[in-house]
């Protein structure tokens, strides 16, 4: 497990040499973002003689804070991702995004080989054995590729349609269906809403019926991204006679080439449109009794908890491009001149974007304050509904306030600013809409 | 075969470097930096050579300031076996030249036996492109820079490739020797993410450079450092005569 650098009383001692009277956590939340491209962390290990390096240099700036959350080998991991990003995936997105559609096998297996899909899996499976602070990291930095629906896509994978299975899968289930994921051999997928039950998850109607060691599945499930090209499908349905809706379901692995499997052609989105989100149908679909993850009976409460972790990295990777959208509305502004001096001259621009901008750094700290809390073992299901309904409300104010400044420029189909606009409108909708969050913000304020 | 590789910290190839207001460089205050590509390239080949059994260890050495760990820890993370961190003062990172690359390097192979050293054919903050002909002068072993191509030369040689103009030049070169690293030798791998949390296990030695008895005396001196000229903006001609009327104008063409 990642050793975090904030306990390590080391790290107090050199923080306080630099400055002093907040504590080594308030203080870096408050800077990680401005510098977070540009800031080198120093070690604070002595095993491996990097401590060293870092106190020969003391009269320098060399001696900035910890990040709150990642030591430098989260920030080695965002570089490489960074590059690859930059090298293999960005200069196509264009494409993509006319065709309405990525490779998803090419992409995975591209990632895969270099392990994004693996950082809390098990070791055993391929997996990194790290913990949920490495996925975050990888979370936010899949947020620089420069569209919503790759790293969309490529987080059903890590962190929504495997969760469960890598915690409570058997062994031979993990082995089937876990391993060749993490590889980014296979392409997963997530189905749990249906067109008669979205956000009240209880109400499915899939059903999966016992047929000697078989179960047979019935029903349809909507909003499949991933849902053209996936492989396999991590899919809730009613496997137990009883009226108890909160434990007479389960998940279930899945394959989707199996016979009675139908996919609707691909739904047209507002954005994310080179995703590919269909509709799928089980029409007496046989999969074996050992595909259930885990207890049977018991998929509802799985699922509860695999969605905290789906809702955290949506609001990791949503961080980059609304970051992006405030640092290019600041720098258009800046060169557009009207009236005889520039938009950025503006107060009212001004501030504007500085409003934007703490918003998303409080944003920030409190994903950064959440998976801290969920590191230390505590229930972060409330935190994690904030930061979420957070995040989903600021896409949309921040992308709406950008592309005003813009202008037509902002408005024109090929903008970042136009794609970030209609991608991002769907972080208030997927992975639990914004009043899903209100309410559970609600039910644990009602409790105290 | 133990090959030591040379990178170096420089600021990353993507950032558009300003001059500092002094004129005396450029900024690097606050600005991304990454491992030389050039030298990306060289470690590349030396980790692939470890992989078609020619090597038995690949050293990664850097010179430089308390930061050229990071980069390190790169070469750890893209297949180095160990680390060599040649430790200078800030102060000091930024006098550096290729000589004094090339004087460390040399001390350091008259402590530990190296069959090859590898280096990027110039690092793209100063591109120098001397600290490997400069080392070879020093040690007296042959050179083979630019390489485009490394393969097995029969026991004790390496056979090299090297882009010249119009043709390619293949030298037979005696080990030990001194390698240099083109742009169409390879393309390096990324590191993954069990390489990097692998990395940060691997032996990092640091040697302050007093300790090799090299000093940091400034061979030159840097009068100033300035943008490049604005280049100004072109006017329109209706048709090729009006075109070559303008030329004649300016002077560039002779009645």
């Amino acid at each position: 497990m990642f050793q975090r650098s904030r306990s390590k009383p080391g790290d107090i001692k050199k923080w306080k040499a630099t400055k002093s009277g907040q504590t080594n956590r308030a203080k870096t939340a408050a800077v990680s973002c401005f510098f977070l491209r540009h800031w080198h962390p120093t070690s604070s290990d002595n095993d491996d003689g990097m401590a060293a390096a870092a106190t020969t240099s003391r009269s320098t700036k060399a001696l900035r804070p910890h990040h709150i959350l990642y030591d430098e080998r989260h920030l080695a991991v965002q570089q490489t991702l960074r590059k690859i990003i930059d090298d293999k995936i960005n200069p196509q997105v264009r494409d993509w995004e006319r065709d309405g559609i990525f490779p998803a096998h090419q992409v995975f297996k591209t990632l895969g080989r270099v392990g994004i899909f693996a950082a809390n899996k098990p070791q055993k499976y391929g997996g990194l054995g790290k913990d949920f602070s490495l996925s975050i990291a990888v979370a936010e930095e899949l947020g620089s590729i420069a569209c919503g629906s790759v790293p969309m896509s490529l987080l059903v994978q890590s962190d929504m349609a495997t969760p469960a299975l890598a915690e409570y899968g058997s062994d031979e289930l993990r082995e089937t269906f876990l391993r060749p994921s993490i590889s980014g051999d296979v392409v997963a997928c997530i189905a749990v809403s249906e067109p008669h039950a979205g956000s009240d998850v209880s109400a499915i109607r899939t059903t999966a019926r016992r047929s000697g060691g078989d179960l047979i599945l019935n029903g349809t499930k909507m909003w499949i991204t991933n849902g053209e090209q996936a492989d396999w499908a991590c899919v809730l349905a009613n496997s137990v006679d009883n009226s108890d809706i909160h434990h007479n379901k389960s998940l279930i692995c899945v394959p989707l080439h199996s016979e009675g499997v139908h996919r609707s052609r691909r739904l047209e989105k507002l954005g994310m449109r080179c995703s590919d989100t269909v509709q799928l149908f089980f029409d007496d679909v046989r999969v074996p009794v050992k595909n259930i993850i885990g207890r049977e009976g018991y998929g509802f409460l799985q699922q509860m908890k695999q969605f905290n972790d789906e809702r955290l990295v949506t609001v990791a990777v949503a961080l980059a491009p609304l970051q992006k959208c405030i640092s290019d509305t600041l720098n258009y502004a800046r060169d557009r001149r009207i009236f005889g001096s520039t938009l950025l001259d503006q107060q009212y621009i001004q501030y504007g974007l500085a409003e934007l901008q703490i918003e998303l750094e409080a944003t920030r700290s409190l994903l950064y304050r959440t998976v801290l809390a969920r590191l230390d073992g505590e229930d972060v299901s409330l935190l994690t509904a904030m930061a979420k309904l957070k995040v989903g409300r600021l896409a949309r104010k921040v992308t709406d306030r950008c592309l005003q400044v813009w202008g037509g420029a902002g408005y024109l189909d090929e903008s970042h600013i136009a794609r970030c606009f209609r991608d991002l409108r769907v972080f208030s909708i997927g992975a639990g809409s914004d009043e899903v969050m209100l309410s559970i913000v609600h039910k644990h304020m009602r409790r105290c | 075969m133990r090959i030591l590789v040379g990178v170096k910290r420089v600021v990353d190839y993507a950032v558009k470097v300003r001059v500092k207001p002094d004129k005396s460089g450029v900024v690097t205050e606050g600005v991304q930096h990454s491992m030389n590509p050039f030298d990306e390239i060289a470690l590349e080949e030396a980790v692939k050579l470890k992989e078609k059994k020619l090597a038995t260890e690949v050293v990664a050495f850097s010179l430089g300031g308390p930061k050229s760990a990071e980069i390190l820890r790169t070469a750890l993370a893209k297949g180095a076996d160990k680390a060599v961190h040649v430790q200078v003062s800030e102060a000091e990172a930024a006098k550096v030249e290729p000589l004094h690359v090339a004087q460390a390097l040399q001390k350091l192979l008259e402590k530990d036996k190296f069959d090859l050293v590898f280096v990027g054919k110039q690092a793209i903050d100063d591109d120098a492109s001397q600290t490997a002909p400069l080392l070879a002068g020093l040690l007296d072993w042959p050179q083979a820079l630019y390489a485009s191509k490394v393969e097995e030369g029969g026991a004790g040689f390496l056979k090299v490739t090297r882009e010249i103009d119009g043709g390619l030049d293949t030298v037979k070169v005696k080990l030990p020797a001194v390698l240099s690293a083109d742009l169409r030798l390879n393309e390096p791998r990324y590191a993954t993410l069990p390489n990097i949390m692998k990395a940060k296990k691997k032996p990092l030695q640091n040697i302050p450079i007093k300790d090799l008895g090299v000093e940091i005396k400034s061979q030159t001196s840097i009068l100033e450092v300035s943008e490049p000229p604005q280049r100004e903006a072109g006017g329109f001609v209706e048709d090729v005569p009006a075109l070559v009327n303008k030329l004649k104008e300016k002077g560039f063409v002779k009645n």
